[in-house]
């Protein structure tokens, strides 16, 4: 008899969730489903029309974070001055009330962006299944759980039913081995394996992090990794549960506690992939070569080290490539050849679910700490949860920040995307840590730059794109 | 979801990659609470300068391509958000059928739910479409049940399609009703799990 091949974390959480074939189709089951307001209140609708209940209101989760402004949330809703969002928020209030959702409303310490909430409160577990309705979600894979974006209609399909229907995606292992220089951590290495794939590299496949460069990340690095696989296509990103897991889980409001930690402590630990398991697609990356990065282009696969230079339409191969390219230096205001580093910077934003975390603004406040934003820099620091912001200001990162300069915000997506008051006007050029450049994403007209927290710290000081070694 | 059979209708050539999501509809429109009515915020950037007027060199925008049910795109369309706003408001358009030589993966899914058919052809099969579709006689016409697609030359392509999702889509069936089908197989699931771990039952 032939031995059966080894199985990777992704098959392993898969097949622990499977519940039946139909159709050729596998339904498989949802742990956790953590909601916002935007992307619900269709899902609802439907809900109501077919007369359904939510199957599983205990493994619902609801946040409110896209469209809040940062300021003045103590009032509630009522601090929300757009009409449209106003009412998408008291939606999402009526439809947590009539189906029994938990739900941390604005102002609430624990409300914040759904992927910083999810993992603060110890929701977010090795070997689970997490959805939401935000691509994004990418982001708990972090702990080992298979999590995934998804649409608002399979949102309603999983408050109907607790599961999705799916076919199963490739196998991916991306190895990061090395030692980083100072300076460079997740979100570089993040971007260089989307400089590396490009953005539609991880179509139909989910991706392991593996390597030692990724074992020695934190939680929250390991966050930020994940978080950006979906900008290298890939719906799922994946990093095996380990010592530094279940330090980071353990005494959180919704761990288990006493026995019940005990018997998941072991559950927990089944979900690696196995030695022998097969991938259908590898990539070694080596942290020691990784620079400092920062992306040039409306493309997250647009990326650059802090010490290059705007690439030329003509280095690229495909025609398609050069001509989005030479509309991307116009979007940007960028000539070729000129150094990256050159490019003055009008607006400074450090949070977003990609970088909102402590250890984000510890590290950015490191570069602040007795320095100034450049004269006619707007800087804003926004944590990513009720919680993050209490704690920064117990270490008082808030004073660091404010005495240099930046504006200290209360949590939410904000400047991430253009839905909430916080948008770059046109034209101006952003140092944001957040993840996609895309065209108009931060504000029609607006001009992105995504680094990392210290070079985006680095970059207000500054006063353009700026290599952090020389702030270190 | 709305069925998916046949479809004759004009194509519009938009030979561009990586098309995202908040270029086929901008986050200022998510705000919605409804489905419908956004059509008004389609490809908004590309089809309106910043005093809000029509820029007539736009594709969508320009009087051949008025009442375009097809549109032809570049490599990996509809990447970025998950937002379903995006093929909501490729259909409240009147777009019914994208061809690219690819999707990113939540969007092509979302497609599925929606009755909007995302079909993939190969590159030089994209590139002789767009080509067929920057001239006049540009009327395409997709079979989903013959899996192809008539150029307007009459030049036939055949494409590859999931027969689940093919079936739904000609069906233009409601998952939840099927997956409600399978409802004893999610309770005995769902007790297992509870006595296997117990801990998830706690929170």
């Amino acid at each position: 008899m032939r031995p059966m091949p080894g199985k990777t974390l992704y098959d392993k959480i898969w097949d622990a969730h499977f519940v039946a074939d139909q159709d050729g189709e596998s339904i498989f089951y949802i742990d956790l489903h953590l909601i916002h307001e935007v992307t619900t209140p269709q899902a609802f609708a439907g809900l109501r029309a077919a007369k359904r209940p939510v199957r599983r209101p205990d493994r619902t989760l609801a946040v409110a974070d896209h469209n809040v402004p940062t300021e003045g949330q103590g009032l509630g809703v009522a601090a929300v001055s757009d009409d449209e969002a106003r009412l998408q928020l008291q939606t999402l209030e009526r439809n947590v009330k009539d189906y029994g959702i938990e739900f941390f409303p604005m102002g609430d310490v624990r409300n914040g962006i759904v992927h910083v909430v999810g993992p603060e409160q110890g929701r977010t577990q090795p070997g689970m299944t997490i959805v939401c309705g935000d691509s994004h979600t990418s982001t708990h894979g972090a702990f080992g759980a298979l999590a995934q974006g998804i649409g608002t209609s399979e949102v309603e399909h999983v408050l109907a039913t607790q599961t999705l229907r799916q076919k199963k995606s490739k196998n991916f292992r991306v190895t990061i081995d090395g030692e980083p220089i100072p300076g460079v951590g997740a979100k570089d290495y993040a971007l260089a394996v989307i400089g590396a794939i490009g953005t539609a590299g991880g179509t139909g496949s989910v991706i392991e992090y593996a390597g030692s460069a990724v074992r020695a990340l934190s939680m929250e690095g390991r966050m930020t990794l994940c978080n950006l696989t979906i900008e290298a296509g890939a719906r799922a990103g994946l990093v095996a549960p380990d010592e530094t897991t279940f330090e980071y889980l353990k005494g959180r409001p919704a761990a288990p506690k006493g026995g019940a930690w005990e018997m998941a402590l072991p559950y927990w630990k089944t979900f690696f992939s196995d030695d022998d398991a097969v991938w259908d697609r590898e990539l070694h990356i080596d942290a020691s070569k990784i620079a400092p990065l920062v992306t040039w282009g409306t493309s997250p696969e647009d990326v650059v080290a802090v010490d290059g230079v705007v690439p030329s339409p003509e280095a690229f191969e495909s025609p398609d490539k050069r001509a989005a390219v030479t509309k991307a230096l116009a979007y940007m205001g960028l000539e070729p050849g000129q150094p990256i580093a050159d490019a003055k910077v009008d607006v400074v934003f450090i949070g977003s679910c990609t970088n909102s975390r402590i250890e984000d603004l510890r590290a950015a406040a490191k570069i602040a700490e007795g320095r100034q934003v450049a004269a006619g820099v707007r800087a804003m620091v926004v944590p990513g949860s009720g919680l993050v912001r209490e704690q920064a200001e117990d270490e008082g990162l808030d004073q660091i920040f404010l005495a240099a300069g930046f504006e200290w915000r209360e949590p939410g997506c904000s400047m991430c995307l253009g839905m909430n008051p916080d948008k770059a006007p046109p034209g101006q050029r952003v140092a944001s840590t957040s993840n996609r450049n895309f065209e108009g994403r931060q504000g029609p007209g607006a001009r992105t730059h995504l680094m990392s927290p210290v070079m985006a710290a680095a970059a207000a000081i500054a006063g353009h794109i700026a290599d952090v070694r020389a702030f270190l | 979801m709305q069925a998916f059979t046949r479809l004759d209708a004009k194509a519009a050539p938009l030979p561009q990659a990586n098309i995202d999501t908040d270029q086929i509809i901008p986050a200022q429109f998510l705000k919605t609470v409804e489905r419908e009515g956004l059509g008004r915020g389609l490809f908004f950037a590309m089809r309106f300068d910043a005093q809000g007027n029509e820029r007539p060199d736009f594709v969508l925008n320009r009087p051949e391509y008025k009442g375009a049910g097809v549109l032809v795109a570049g490599d990996n369309f509809g990447c970025g958000s998950s937002r379903e706003h995006a093929p909501w408001a490729l259909m409240d358009f009147g777009i019914r059928c994208v061809i690219s030589t690819s999707f990113a993966d939540i969007f092509y899914n979302n497609c599925f739910q929606n009755g909007l058919l995302p079909v993939v052809l190969k590159a030089d099969e994209v590139q002789a479409l767009m080509e067929e579709a920057k001239g006049g006689n540009h009327v395409a016409s997709i079979d989903l049940e013959a899996q192809t697609v008539v150029a307007p030359s009459g030049r036939t392509f055949t494409f590859e399609i999931d027969a689940q999702r093919k079936a739904k889509m000609l069906q233009g069936l409601d998952a939840i009703g099927e997956t409600l089908r399978a409802a004893p197989d999610i309770d005995v699931y769902e007790m297992r799990q509870a006595l296997a771990k117990p801990w998830l039952e706690e929170a």
